[in-house]
């Protein structure tokens, strides 16, 4: 189970949720309604027994429609959910890149929300305090890490949040949709400094609607339809399949 | 247990950051700041006396010594509870997105309660010392068993603050019954009435309403060490000692069995 050149095992997930028509959380309505025996449990698995393997180095590109269960995968691995069904286990450190900046706190400055975001992802005080300037200057915010972040633009929130993200140094890393960030200037930078992340032997796991930059920066890709994993190998193979499928 | 250990050593930094973020963002705007954690209970305890030995004839020696030992703990009691019932929900934009261990969250909520009790205990140390040089009430070694009651006293919050935690992600009544339940806690911890004539009231009734409540116990013991000067009624230590490490126990497994399906409910 344990081989040393695995460094993500993903075997036999499902995700199940439960779609209640209306949320139910207060007492009289759960009360009320499993009365009148109103309660629906209308089950959907947003994942069926997904399992794959990847060696260290690898880069996975997750290819699929719109709901076809990328995220939830991305969030099953990185421990977000716990699957209903199989497990996961990963070797080293991980590094999600879900959505940019979701430890940050709106009422604490930018350089305050650099310490309380790094330290969400597991870094340590010192670590951040010598990183600090580089993540300043990376983030091009400037002046501007003296306010809080309420008063960011959204494309401002999300720079701070690469910038502090990739300061982790992970074994393996998980890109979703994030390589859309800032203006074009920004979003060259952030590429660059990915790929420099690349060649340092991580592990990748890559969602993006971008088939030309799946194939660009992936070796391996899965394809997922309906929660099911249709289709798993080399990038070309898999890609040929998810052309003809979205018929371009 | 050893993954745990590990757990809580990666995430230490984390705790002390949500920590001071609690602390930070409490005052954050406010011109007096940190200052408030102790005008607020001296403001109180001013009102308290004042209302309360112009209603009741027989005073309490001492009276606003009395009401802030009582009142410190109580108030944290309250804000730690009802900030760890609520951390769940307030936090839910990372716990949607990252992991972290979500005991963390309750956990900071209550020390940074904690945190903010020790400082306004600098009140109760300034106004006994005022009334320890009137004469009025005597300072014994007793006082220093006063931190017992005081470690008692966040268990006690922690164990609660979990199993609180854990429901009102499922039913967010809680939030609101808790409110009335902890009024109702308040009058039963004989904060600004004679404790003891209660405790020695004919109707025995009376006495045990207050020895049940856990709280109370905390308060009687932390009052034997600083107000009476005495020894700590080892009978309501055992008790509310005991009582906290049950609704810790509680609040553990609870919180570990249902947490996995927070997520769903946030």
């Amino acid at each position: 189970m344990a081989r040393k050149d695995v460094a993500l095992d993903v075997s036999h997930v499902s995700m199940r949720f439960n779609l209640s028509s209306e949320k139910v959380d207060n007492l009289k309505e759960y009360i009320v309604k499993s009365m009148k025996k109103e309660i629906h449990r209308d089950e959907f698995w947003a994942l069926k027994d997904v399992s794959f393997t990847l060696r260290p180095g690898d880069r996975l590109g997750i290819l699929g429609l719109n709901g076809a269960g990328k995220s939830t995968l991305l969030k099953v691995i990185a421990g977000v959910f716990k699957p209903t069904k199989g497990k996961v286990i990963k070797k080293g450190i991980m590094a999600p890149m879900l959505e940019l900046g979701a430890g940050f706190d709106p009422q604490y400055t930018g350089e305050e929300n650099i310490y309380l975001y790094g330290s969400v992802l597991g870094l340590s005080k010192d670590f951040l305090k010598s990183k600090y300037d580089e993540i300043v200057e990376f983030s091009e915010l400037g002046n501007f890490i003296h306010v809080p972040l309420k008063n960011y633009s959204s494309g401002m929130k999300a720079r701070l949040g690469f910038s502090i993200v990739t300061q982790v140094k992970p074994d393996i890393l998980i890109l979703d949709e994030v390589l859309a960030v800032g203006d074009a200037k920004f979003r060259a930078k952030s590429e660059a400094k990915i790929m420099e992340m690349f060649d340092q032997g991580v592990t990748v796991l890559f969602v993006s609607h971008s088939l030309a930059q799946v194939q660009r920066l992936c070796n391996k890709a899965i394809l997922l339809e309906h929660g099911q994993i249709i289709s798993a190998g080399e990038i070309d193979e898999v890609s040929k399949i998810y052309e003809s499928k979205t018929g371009f | 247990m050893k993954g745990y250990i590990k757990g809580f050593l990666k995430y230490r930094f984390l705790l002390q950051e949500l920590v001071k973020k609690g602390i930070k963002l409490k005052y954050r705007r406010s011109y007096l700041g940190i200052i408030w954690s102790f005008i607020e209970p001296l403001l109180t305890t001013i009102v308290l006396t004042i209302v309360f030995s112009t209603i009741l004839e027989k005073n309490i020696q001492a009276f606003p010594v009395y009401i802030l030992t009582g009142r410190l703990l109580y108030s944290f009691f309250n804000q730690a509870t009802n900030a760890a019932m609520k951390s769940i929900r307030a936090n839910q934009s990372m716990i949607k997105k990252v992991y972290v261990p979500k005991y963390l969250y309750p956990l900071a909520s209550c020390m940074y309660n904690y945190v903010i009790f020790l400082i306004s205990l600098i009140v109760l140390v300034g106004v006994s010392g005022i009334y320890i040089s009137m004469g009025k009430i005597h300072l014994t070694s007793y006082a220093f068993l006063a931190i017992i009651p005081v470690i008692n006293l966040f268990i006690l919050a922690y164990g609660v603050g979990l199993i609180l935690a854990t429901i009102s992600v499922f039913f967010r009544d809680m939030e609101y019954m808790w409110s009335v339940f902890v009024m109702i806690i308040m009058y039963a911890s004989a904060i600004f009435y004679d404790a003891n004539r209660m405790l020695q009231a004919s109707d025995a009734w009376k006495g045990y309403l207050l020895k049940l409540n856990p709280l109370f116990c905390i308060i009687h013991n932390f009052r034997n060490c600083i107000y009476y000067g005495k020894m700590m009624s080892v009978h309501m230590l055992m008790y509310s000692f005991g009582f906290s490490i049950v609704c810790l126990i509680v609040g553990l497994v609870l919180f570990k069995k249902k947490q996995d399906k927070f997520i769903l409910y946030i």
